[in-house]
């Protein structure tokens, strides 16, 4: 018998945890005399009171979907990729190149030709740590995060050296063609003459990412593939038995893996800048290990979370705008909620389930 | 030393235990009484509630409520240290020693009398000279753990509690890990322990081992004793009824064996385990359409390897042919999935990390190693719609309870996910079924069923190579028994025309002869 039913596990720990960061935040907050009702006020005035607000969020929800999404089905495997950070800057590299070199009549042919750029470059950044572990046993956390480093390092060279157009003065590619240009939230929604939306990034990838939540759950829970992957995640002992080739399946989820947060760099890239520039990324490949722990590693889960990390990342922006609440102390209520819904989750779940089998027995 | 006599009080009295874990009654109003110099059986299913009782009498849990009582005095055992004082020693089922201390050193570990070791070694050293001499329990007290048998290891558990002035002894299934002739000598020391006065407690849900040594015994059954009774007044028949509640058939009914053609032969097979030992040194074996070849053996001798080999999990050198095919022992085309496709079905020894995805739910297991057969297959995704339905008829079938496709396997009870992993294997119509351990951790009722689901494919014409250590169960289920030992075939008997005895010694690695 489980503990407790499903849907508790599922909402009422992420939300006790949300709820107890938040407490915490605003203990910060009131420490450094600043007044924590009116800087959530203010937080969700910035980000849900209106529409350039909203295309923030999403934007950054975008993102974090697929760094998010990226991490849950390596997770599925047992497999922690941390370098969702690296393969989503080689992504960009993807992107660039498909962007850059190859004459799209139209963006809707450019943003498949993009897709594939970008998870294929994310996947192959993958590959090479998912065949250590798999063949040589090699850590796939110390190699990916190493990989980022090298990501970076990688793109820097390549920006300054390669992809900058004569005589420019910043480490960037050169502006890709109007023809790639993806539609934002503002040219599909709004009307003439309305302000909807305007001057924020959110843009079609948005939809993509959602398109990718959808297959990623097909692919976990209808698929062979999907079903190697979890036995093999939940017992490799089994998974053997089973005929399940280890080598096989670690190095087909992180190929995965790896593409789909290269796909994040649709969003940034070709979706926003219209550039590849440095650090495209924004820190959003380790958000995604937040995203995919807070979700449970379950699409459904990993939107919501991505959300709620958007509204974060707007709203941290807004009170560095118009409060004395410096930028660095956004970052620490953003690690406070990714402390309490991703790594201290046991200590709620514990109490509850002890007053859910209480609340059974006098029943 | 307790006197002989009617006035005598019980050595220990249990009176009311119960104890509680969550919504789970483990223990509800137990008590027993067992008197001084006698040796009380205490048997029951999986889960009856037995350890939990044994752990509260060693301190290891606090009883919800209830009074124990030593030698007619009130007790409290709140820890184990009380549990020693008090004169109560445990043997426990997984042993509690120290692999790289002597025997002397891991007997004085814990009781030792200062910070230096020589004074209490010089005392253990005499003690158990004295303790050799008047139990028959002879051991060298300078041998290594790590190098002297399990038999042995078991004697100084026990000389453990002894010199620790036990006079209460607790056996918790000693004789899981023994060989035949190991578990004689063992009944022999117990033997020797009662008539010197010594109280023993012996739990275990061997129903042979209770009717051969026990004076009285006492039944449980979902955490409630259902019967005491005195040995000699029962029989086999009735304890396996207390304990599981309804006539249960212990023998198998099965008729003669019509041995068809070699179904799977196995030549010259050799297996190199990762830390560079040879754990199968040459195996020849082969098994007939329509009969059930069992494998004797103490545990670790090569069993479980022989079985990765044939289900294709570990790569091995030698010859394997299935259907007079040779299947490739190494490289890409020698994965379970190979095996599957040769006509291979296989019971895996441990269902637990092996034969079940313990966290997947009771339908997704029904297709595991199957999972990629066309028949689940709706395109590119799986048919999950017909595996579910198909799953609920398996588990009518077998009847696995509770027949609800949705659990998670761990929340079946063991018999129940062994019948999962049975119904699994053995509808796929293999012509070989491998089993390890059938019956291991499941309950009486569910054995009778799993021996006749066996018996059954066999009488369908199909070959079954049987692994377990039990040999009560490679008797009554195989038609041939072969015994390994140290990787190697010891020999080949007529399972109808040989014994416990025989397959005993071969078992301990005393050859009979080559046959």
């Amino acid at each position: 018998m489980d503990k407790m039913p499903a849907w508790a596990d599922a909402t009422l720990v992420p939300l006790i945890s949300l709820f107890l960061a938040a407490v915490l935040s605003a203990f910060v907050i009131m420490a450094i005399g600043e007044n924590p009702i009116e800087a959530l006020m203010l937080m969700v005035d910035g980000t849900l009171m209106r529409s350039s607000g909203w295309g923030y969020m999403l934007y950054y929800a975008t993102n974090f979907m697929f760094t998010g999404l990226a991490v849950a089905v390596a997770f599925h495997a047992r497999l922690f990729n941390i370098g969702g950070e690296g393969q989503a800057l080689i992504g960009g590299l993807g992107v660039a190149l498909v962007c850059l070199y190859i004459p799209w009549p139209h963006w809707s042919l450019a943003i498949i030709g993009a897709s594939v750029g970008a998870a294929l470059f994310g996947a192959a950044w993958a590959y090479i740590p998912a065949v250590l572990q798999a063949k040589r046993g090699s850590h796939i956390v110390i190699t990916t995060i190493m990989f980022n480093f090298i990501a970076a390092a990688v793109l820097n060279y390549v920006l300054v050296n390669v992809l900058r157009p004569k005589g420019a003065q910043e480490p960037a590619t050169g502006f890709f063609p109007d023809a790639t240009a993806l539609p934002s939230f503002f040219d599909m929604f709004a009307t003439e003459g309305s302000r909807l939306f305007r001057n924020s990034p959110a843009n079609i990838t948005f939809f993509l990412a959602l398109a990718a939540c959808v297959a990623v759950w097909v692919l976990i829970w209808h698929t062979r593939l999907g079903y190697q992957i979890r036995a093999f995640g939940e017992r490799e002992s089994a998974a053997k038995y089973a005929g399940i080739n280890p080598v096989r399946i670690t190095v087909i989820a992180m190929l995965i893996s790896g593409g789909l947060a290269g796909m994040m760099a649709i969003n940034t890239t070709m979706g926003e800048a219209e550039r590849l520039i440095l650090n495209a990324t924004e820190g959003a490949g380790f958000i995604g290990i937040a995203v995919a722990l807070m979700g449970r590693s379950h699409p459904f889960g990993i939107l919501l979370a991505a959300l709620l990390f958007g509204f974060l990342y707007q709203g941290g922006a807004e009170l560095a705008l118009w409060t004395n609440i410096p930028r660095e102390l956004i970052v620490v209520i953003q690690a406070l909620v990714i402390l309490f819904t991703g790594a201290l989750d046991n200590m709620v779940r514990m109490p509850l389930e002890r007053i859910f089998l209480v609340m059974r027995r006098t029943n | 030393m307790p006197t002989e006599g009617s006035q005598t009080a019980p050595a220990i009295e249990l009176r009311g235990i119960s104890k509680a874990f969550g919504p789970v009654q483990a223990n509800k109003d137990i008590s027993i009484s067992v008197m001084p110099g006698t040796i009380h059986g205490i048997i029951g299913e999986n889960g009856a509630g037995k350890s939990t009782l044994m752990s509260i009498l060693y301190g290891f849990y606090k009883a919800d409520k209830g009074e124990i009582f030593i030698s007619g005095q009130k007790t409290e055992i709140p820890d184990s240290q009380a549990a020693i004082a008090a004169g109560i020693g445990m043997v426990f089922q997984h042993f509690k020693l120290v692999q790289n201390f002597t025997v002397l050193e891991n007997i004085i570990l814990g009781a030792e009398d200062g910070a230096l070791l020589r004074p209490s070694l010089a005392k253990a050293r005499e003690t158990l000279t004295n303790l050799a001499k008047e139990y028959e329990l002879n051991v060298d007290p300078d041998a290594l753990i790590e190098e002297v048998g399990v038999g042995m290891q078991q004697r100084v558990e026990i000389l453990k509690a002894l010199y620790r002035q036990a006079d209460i002894l607790i056996l918790d299934e000693p004789t899981g890990v023994l060989t035949p002739a190991e578990a004689d000598q063992l009944f022999r020391i117990l033997d020797r322990l009662r008539d010197e006065g010594k109280t023993i407690i012996l739990i275990t849900h061997k129903l042979r081992e209770i009717m051969e040594i026990t004076d009285t015994v006492s039944v449980m059954r979902r955490g409630e004793m259902t019967a005491t009774v005195k040995t000699a007044e029962t029989n086999p028949e009735e304890l396996a009824e207390l304990m599981v509640g309804r006539k249960v058939l212990l023998r198998v009914d099965k008729v003669p064996a019509q041995p068809g053609d070699k179904v799977l032969e196995v030549e010259n097979l050799r297996f190199v385990d990762s830390a560079g030992v040879e754990r199968l040194k040459g195996i020849n074996l082969d098994v007939r359409a329509g009969e059930i070849l069992g494998i004797a053996g103490v545990a670790g001798n090569g069993q479980s390897e022989l079985l990765e080999v044939l289900g294709g999990y570990a790569t091995a050198t030698g010859t394997i042919r299935m259907n007079g095919e040779a299947l490739d022992l190494t490289g890409t085309k020698s994965d379970g999935q190979s095996r599957r496709d040769s006509g291979i079905a296989h019971v895996p020894e441990d269902r637990q990390s092996e034969g079940l995805i313990m966290n997947f739910s009771a339908w997704e297991n029904t297709v595991f190693g199957y999972h990629l057969d066309p028949q689940w297959q709706k395109g590119l995704l799986m048919d999950n719609a017909a595996i579910k339905a198909e799953a609920a008829e398996k588990m009518q079938r077998f009847d696995v309870r509770p027949p609800n496709p949705r659990l998670a396997a761990k929340n079946f009870s063991g018999g129940n996910q062994q019948k999962i992993v049975l119904a699994r294997e053995i509808e796929r119509n293999p012509d070989l079924l491998l089993v390890g351990q059938p019956t291991r951790g499941v309950d009486i009722g569910a054995i009778e069923f799993i021996h006749q689901q066996i018996v059954a494919l066999r009488d369908a014409g199909k070959a079954i190579l049987l692994v377990s250590v039990e040999l009560e169960e490679i008797l009554s289920l195989s038609d041939r028994v072969v015994v390994m030992f140290d990787g190697q075939i010891m020999g080949e008997r007529i399972a109808a025309e040989t014994n416990e005895k025989e397959l005993g010694l071969l078992m301990a690695g005393v050859s009979g002869d080559a046959a």
